[in-house]
């Protein structure tokens, strides 16, 4: 480990056993990016910035090592220039989002319909326990079934298990080319045809529904997106037009995502039938993220949703409004226990990933 | 050591009478087995070294009867180990002595598949070739594919988080499974992950995966079904030399190139089977690699021809590529039989399992020949080269005397080596009994007591295939004294990761 990262994970450690002493309730934070998501955050921020640095990288191990406040444009630029990526495109919040809130957030991009999420990618992560031990799971091989995997647990926690200090992540090369088409289509029939192509061999690696215009992505080795082209007809869109949208679609940067009226982030069964809901929508992973602006009742959407076999998450929320859908009883004791397994006097990031936890 | 006083015969045999007298209570006459002859054919897994008879063996029809009898051993406080096929290569489904084993066999029922969203839902005892088999006709098929496919069961699986030649591309189990529902040992119904893919709170699907049964005993899986490669062909590449064999799989990924399968296979392993497969292998080459690619014809002509290239500037002596469907199959057949092969040659084998980094694989293959050696017995090596996961072949006589004991010093070092260069005791096998002890050496005390926390959070009272993967500090000491002492802490040379 590097001089200042030991120091700033020696801060920290000093930071936990203080807080566990005297009961201080902790709030983990890296570059602050998304302190927007999940419920209201409470306690003294421990911050994990400090803790940065890159700890290996083997291009051809396919394994990136780093701190867990190592930021993540540093990490993709670096990956970058060997022709690898994070082929789960999580999105940026800002040039602070760090490499530890990228997992502990579980977010990922348009590729995630066809690769898989953030937890698919982990391999291993380093937890600092309360009692100021480092805790390794996983490790930094693609295979690894030596005891439970707590290090994908730890994906999409928000820190109601502790500190992530570091991350093993499995990388993949970029694709040789890719190319988007484009087709007029309702709603409807854009995820009634993701569905369709998603099983056919095609070289699919973003679907998105916007505005009446279904686009798909395609990546690979030229040869075979000139033949899918062909296959499925549509529009070309332009290298920079291509680009534009699927960066701006993963960083949340298109105009529908800056109005701050009421949205909802859906997650459903790809193939579910469109949602008796009224507003606007924006679809992804071919039909298994939709996003919603309307003015509907929360419990309404989050009925209506449930009952598809989703859930809901109030992305601008109403105020009051709680941004997960709340777990059954039963099922909140088991992760209580679980939580307790790891941090016994609830001082993580309380509440904040789910009401209750 | 404290020894608890020896049950006596009769005490063992009373409190069996009462397990199943209870177990009658829930399940019909034909779910249930308990006389000795009944009971031998559970008495171990794919790793026969160890072996145990089970107080009886509940052989459920429906999942109402898993959770009664779930409940009714929670009450009697009696262990449950989950069974499916019994191909499990580490000790997961070995029964427990004072314990049932609760199989899953005959909760076989493809329940749902829905070609339209690629997916299937299906009950454990499901093999798991018979999934794709369901799948074919729509041109799908499920895609992680173990060599034990026609007889290991999708619960097993998913316990085990099982891999098979084309992880490399397609993922583990874990990558390919949306939704697991199934049983706490206190009869309560959990399901993880969904056709959804997010959900509130914690994600418990990655925890459940490869749990190996100690957490849950599932009765029902969602499985993401692929669409077939239009095709797929296999270069096969041989080696004079195994160090420039593996030096071909780290240029193949190092060119930005995820193959379908990349498989290695040393002199003593196709000789093994080649007498009896007639693949075609170069037994005068040091090492082969196979090397698939599938994709659409174009994207799979476009591969083969860098691989080729690859594997020609790395040194290879000879380069074959399929010409036809039955020419792929047979390149892969010795592949795919190499564990009976070995059994051929051999009266016992013992099959190992760690996962290195791919960059010491040479390093690892040269300190295997050398405890060749060391303790009197031969190894072969078949394996994921692509993933880095080891299946060293410890061939040996069980009758023997002190040859077991040899072999499995010989594996145990093997999975320290592992563990030395920043790897792991276990690829895709489990744990299990088996390697509980060379657990202690790769998690400390605090990452093994979080382990047992969360097996806790689950199992408060213990009794799902307890003794199994996680190791008590006791285990840890025993195991570091008999290491020590056999002056056998191999490799003091390497730092410890
Ligand atoms: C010749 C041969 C080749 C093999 N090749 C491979 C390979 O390529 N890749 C690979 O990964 N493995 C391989 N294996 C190992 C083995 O086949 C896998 O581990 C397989 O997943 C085990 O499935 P099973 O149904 O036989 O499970 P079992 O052996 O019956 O059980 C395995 C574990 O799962 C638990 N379990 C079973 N069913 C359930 C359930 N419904 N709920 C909860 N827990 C349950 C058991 O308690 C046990 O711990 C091979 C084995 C053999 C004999």
């Amino acid at each position: 480990m590097s001089a200042p990262a030991d120091a700033a994970l020696s801060q920290l450690r000093e930071q936990v056993l203080a807080a566990v002493a005297s009961g201080t309730p902790l709030c983990i934070r890296g570059g602050g990016t998304k302190d927007f998501l999940g419920e209201a955050r409470v306690g003294e921020v421990l911050d994990l910035r400090g803790v940065a640095g890159v700890v290996d990288y083997d291009p051809s191990e396919l394994v990136i090592t780093a701190r867990a406040g190592t930021p993540l444009a540093l990490i993709e630029a670096l990956l970058a220039e060997r022709g690898q990526h994070l082929a789960f495109e999580p999105p940026s919040f800002g040039a602070d989002s760090t490499i530890g809130g990228v997992v502990a957030a579980g977010l990922a991009g348009p590729r995630r319909g066809s690769v898989g999420g953030v937890r698919d990618f982990v391999l291993g992560a380093h937890l600092l326990a309360v009692n100021g031990e480092v805790l390794r799971f996983g490790g930094r091989v693609m295979k690894n079934v030596a005891g439970f995997d707590l290090s994908r647990l730890f994906c999409g926690s928000l820190g109601v298990l502790g500190p992530l200090v570091e991350l093993s992540l499995k990388v993949l090369p970029m694709p040789a080319v890719e190319c988007t088409l484009e087709f007029e289509l309702s709603a409807a029939a854009a995820v009634v045809a993701f569905n369709r192509w998603s099983r056919l061999p095609l070289p699919l690696s973003a679907t998105s529904w916007f505005d009446g215009r279904a686009r798909v992505r395609l990546s690979g080795v030229a040869p075979a997106l000139e033949a899918a082209c062909v296959s499925l007809g549509g529009r070309v869109l332009s290298g920079d037009e291509s680009r534009c949208w699927w960066d701006d679609l993963r960083h949340y940067r298109l105009a529908f995502h800056a109005n701050r009226a009421p949205l909802w982030r859906l997650s459903l069964p790809a193939t579910a039938a469109p949602l008796a809901l009224s507003g606007t929508g924006l679809i992804e992973w071919a039909g298994a993220l939709r996003w919603l602006r309307t003015d509907e009742e929360p419990a309404r959407v989050r009925a209506v949703v449930a009952a598809a076999g989703g859930s809901a998450a109030c992305w601008y929320a109403p105020a009051g409004q709680p941004m997960f859908d709340v777990l059954p009883p039963a099922a909140l004791a088991l992760q209580r226990r679980l939580k307790a397994a790891f941090d016994p006097q609830a001082l993580f990031s309380r509440g904040r990933l789910v009401v209750g936890l | 050591m404290p020894t608890s006083p020896p049950v006596a015969l009769s005490d063992r045999s009373l409190r069996r009478d009462e397990v199943v007298a209870a177990l009658r209570a829930v399940l019909p006459v034909d779910a249930l087995l308990a006389s000795p002859e009944e009971l031998t054919p559970y008495e171990c897994d794919g790793l026969s070294a160890l072996r145990q008879v089970p107080l009886a063996v509940a052989l459920p029809h429906t999942e109402d009867q898993v959770a009664a009898v779930l409940r009714c051993c929670r009450r009697l406080a009696v262990p449950v180990v989950a069974r499916g096929a019994g191909t499990g290569l580490s000790g997961g489904a070995l029964p427990h002595g004072d314990g049932i084993v609760l199989s899953l066999a005959r909760l076989n029922g493809i329940l749902a598949l829905d070609p339209e969203a690629g997916t299937a839902c299906v009950q454990p005892g499901v093999r798991n070739l018979a999934i794709s088999e369901a799948a074919a006709p729509f041109g799908l098929y499920y895609a992680p594919d173990p060599s034990s496919q026609i007889a290991c069961t999708i619960g097993g699986n998913v316990a085990e988080n099982s891999g098979g030649v084309h992880c490399l591309k397609y993922g583990l189990t874990l990558h390919n499974v949306l939704a697991v529902r199934g049983y706490t040992m206190d009869g309560e119904e959990i399901i993880c992950g969904g056709a959804a893919p997010e959900g509130p709170g914690l994600d418990l699907f990655p925890v459940v995966i490869g749990s190996e049964g100690l957490l849950l005993v599932i009765v029902e899986i969602t499985v993401r079904l692929l669409p077939r490669p239009a095709s797929a062909r296999v270069v096969m590449a041989s080696f004079d030399d195994v160090g420039r064999a593996c030096d071909s799989v780290t240029a193949i990924i190092a060119a930005g190139i995820i193959p379908a399968g990349l498989e290695m296979m040393d002199r003593g392993a196709t000789a093994a089977v080649e007498p009896f497969c007639r693949a075609g292998y170069d037994l005068t080459a040091a090492a082969i690699l196979l090397i698939e690619s599938d994709g659409t014809p174009i994207e799979v002509e476009d591969e083969i021809q860098r691989v080729s290239a690859i594997v020609r500037g790395a040194g290879a002596i000879a380069v074959a590529v399929s010409g036809s469907e039955a020419e792929r199959l047979r390149f892969w057949s010795g592949r795919k039989n190499a564990f009976p092969a070995a059994g051929r040659i051999s009266p016992d084998y013992y099959c190992m399992d760690g996962t290195i980094p791919r960059k010491h694989l040479a390093r690892v293959l040269d300190e295997i020949r050398g405890l060749e050696q060391r303790y009197g017995l031969r190894c072969i090596n078949v394996f994921h080269a692509g993933d880095g996961n080891l299946h060293p072949l410890i061939l040996f006589d069980a009758n023997a005397p002190g040859e077991w004991d040899r072999a499995e010093q010989f594996g145990t070092d093997i999975l320290e080596l592992c563990v030395a260069l920043g790897g792991t005791i276990t690829g895709e096998h489990g744990v299990g009994a088996e390697k509980i002890g060379s657990m202690c050496s790769q998690f400390t005390d605090g990452e093994r007591a979080a382990f047992a926390a969360v097996k806790a959070a689950f199992d408060p009272a213990g009794l799902l295939n307890p003794a199994k993967l996680i190791p008590t500090l006791h285990r840890c000491a025993e195991y570091g004294r008999q290491r020590v002492h056999a002056g056998q802490l191999p490799f003091p040379e390497l730092e410890r990761f």
